[in-house]
């Protein structure tokens, strides 16, 4: 704006003000009704959906799945977004910090006249567009399924003891957290560890255990579940070996 | 040092002792009089020595432009920040900031305590609540343009009070200390610390350390009670402030009824517009 645009705002919007009313009671009785409806808001949501406790934090289990509050799914959502891990950071610091940093800096770049919204199809379009990222992302987020559980259904020739293990390998491989790096069927993260939806056609059961028990890095180890619960590792194993 | 003086409107009428109509009697020089004329002294007393009652009516009575519902978005969000710092305080009172103690006085509240799991729950959804009413207001303001010249520092302000909130919800998200909000807390933390050269530095302080250990939960605490509320109220202090004084804006689709002055040299700037209303 330029300093006659800055004159022509601020006369306009003394004759505004000036035919206005006064802050008492005009403004303030809007203030009282909205906050009596924000103040039946919470009460309400606090009757009706309560306040649950989970079970207490076990920093020993590393099979729980972490849920942030709704609010920061679109954030949430921004990191399964951004799959190759150079780019992680881009996806947890760097948008982030750079909206905000634009979001501050809003005043100093947009500084036409305009003040409609109808008049100013740039900045309102990019509001728009925002909002629809946003919901998207919070959308994405909430429907996402657990990163825990293997949505998949078993080969038809299975039956018996053969299908339980089966199913227990399936339960055992989804809690191990082995989405957080593969992809199985539609479940689970493609990258950045291989994916694994037909990994027993390419490597035999044998060479599976092998490498659970030495992979390469980042991948963890499963050593430790052979020594302690050896019946889960085989379950594992057979499971994965399965995948064809 | 000459003292600055805010212009100060008049009362409005309703405001004003209305004078005595001619035959009524003047009032009765009884005790009701005497109360009146101690209450009138103690508050000339007060105000003698605090001056408020200038800046307090210029406040009040102050114009602003009409306006719509959604200029009462702002104040709705400080209504909700007050209910989250009451309830809060109550939360405090039972609550124990150790590893050890977190989860078992959470549980103490929630199922023990008289209308304990109603305050919890206030306090929980009153974050969801105020989150959404922030995002509300940034969005009319954005859309209103309301951020332009001369409030572009409210915006700014504005923007600091968002990240300050959502800086309250992820402290406030550990606190209750049971599987959720502990997973969930470390992810965050691990997140800030894949951040470019402060990350690491941000989740080491944050954590207490490069685990997370017990003085973790203390610090969050001391954090979501005490520091970032202390940094909100100074904020909305600043934010309210600017907004008293360089006024509320004014919906974009409004036009004065009359022209602003010395807009249009030639034309009497009180002539009435077509619409021939009147405000006198």
């Amino acid at each position: 704006m330029n300093r006659a645009e800055k004159e022509a705002y601020l006369r306009e919007y003394g004759q505004l003000k000036a035919e206005g009313e006064p802050f008492f009671p005009y403004s303030v009785a809007k203030d009282s009704i909205m906050a009596c409806i924000v103040m039946a808001t919470i009460i309400g949501m606090s009757i009706i959906l309560g306040a649950e406790l989970g079970p207490k934090a076990d920093p020993t289990s590393t099979t729980y799945v972490p849920r942030p509050e709704w609010y920061f799914f679109f954030l949430f959502e921004l990191l399964r977004v951004i799959k190759p891990p150079e780019l992680v950071p881009l996806a947890t610091i760097g948008v982030p910090t750079i909206c905000i940093i634009l979001l501050m800096l809003l005043p100093f770049y947009d500084r036409g006249p305009e003040r409609h919204p109808l008049k100013r199809p740039i900045a309102t379009t990019a509001g728009v567009l925002v909002i629809f990222a946003m919901g998207y992302l919070t959308y994405l987020g909430a429907s996402a399924g657990s990163p825990n559980e293997i949505d998949m259904k078993a080969p038809a020739a299975l039956a018996g003891p053969a299908l339980i293990e089966w199913e227990k390998g399936r339960s055992v491989v989804g809690q191990a957290g082995c989405l957080a790096c593969h992809k199985i069927g539609e479940n689970g993260n493609d990258g950045p560890g291989p994916v694994l939806t037909h990994v027993a056609s390419r490597l035999p059961e044998a060479a599976i255990a092998q490498t659970l028990r030495n992979p390469t890095a980042p991948m963890p180890s499963f050593k430790n579940l052979e020594t302690t619960q050896p019946e889960n590792f085989k379950a594992m194993v057979s499971f994965l070996g399965q995948l064809n | 040092m000459a003292k600055i003086k805010p212009p100060v409107p008049p009362l409005p009428d309703s405001l004003n002792p209305s004078p005595r109509r001619a035959g009524t009697k003047p009032p009765p020089a009884g005790v009701i009089a005497q109360g009146q004329e101690t209450g009138i002294s103690a508050v000339n007393w007060i105000d003698e020595r605090l001056q408020l009652s200038g800046g307090l009516r210029w406040a009040l009575f102050r114009k602003i432009p009409r306006h719509d519902w959604t200029y009462s978005l702002g104040s709705s969000v400080m209504f909700a920040f007050l209910s989250q710092a009451v309830t809060g305080v109550f939360l405090a009172m039972a609550y124990d900031p150790s590893t050890t103690g977190a989860y078992e006085s959470i549980r103490y509240t929630t199922n023990e305590a008289f209308l304990g799991e109603f305050l919890r729950g206030m306090h929980k959804w009153g974050s969801t609540v105020m989150v959404v009413l922030v995002f509300l207001h940034m969005a009319q303001t954005f859309f209103y343009g309301a951020y332009k010249y001369p409030r572009e520092l409210n915006w700014v302000i504005g923007v600091v009070l968002l990240i300050l909130t959502m800086a309250m919800s992820f402290t406030g998200y550990l606190l209750p200390f049971d599987q959720r909000s502990y997973w969930a807390t470390i992810v965050g933390v691990n997140i800030n610390g894949t951040g470019p050269i402060v990350g690491p530095y941000l989740s080491d302080f944050l954590r207490a350390g490069p685990e997370f250990g017990a003085t973790t939960l203390s610090r969050f605490y001391a954090i979501h009670m005490l520091l970032v509320p202390g940094a909100i109220g100074a904020m909305i202090g600043a934010h309210l402030w600017l907004v008293t004084k360089l006024g509320t804006t004014s919906p974009p689709w409004n036009r004065p009824r009359h022209r602003p002055q010395g807009s249009d040299i030639g034309v009497a700037s009180s002539a009435p517009s077509s619409n021939g209303s009147s405000d006198q």
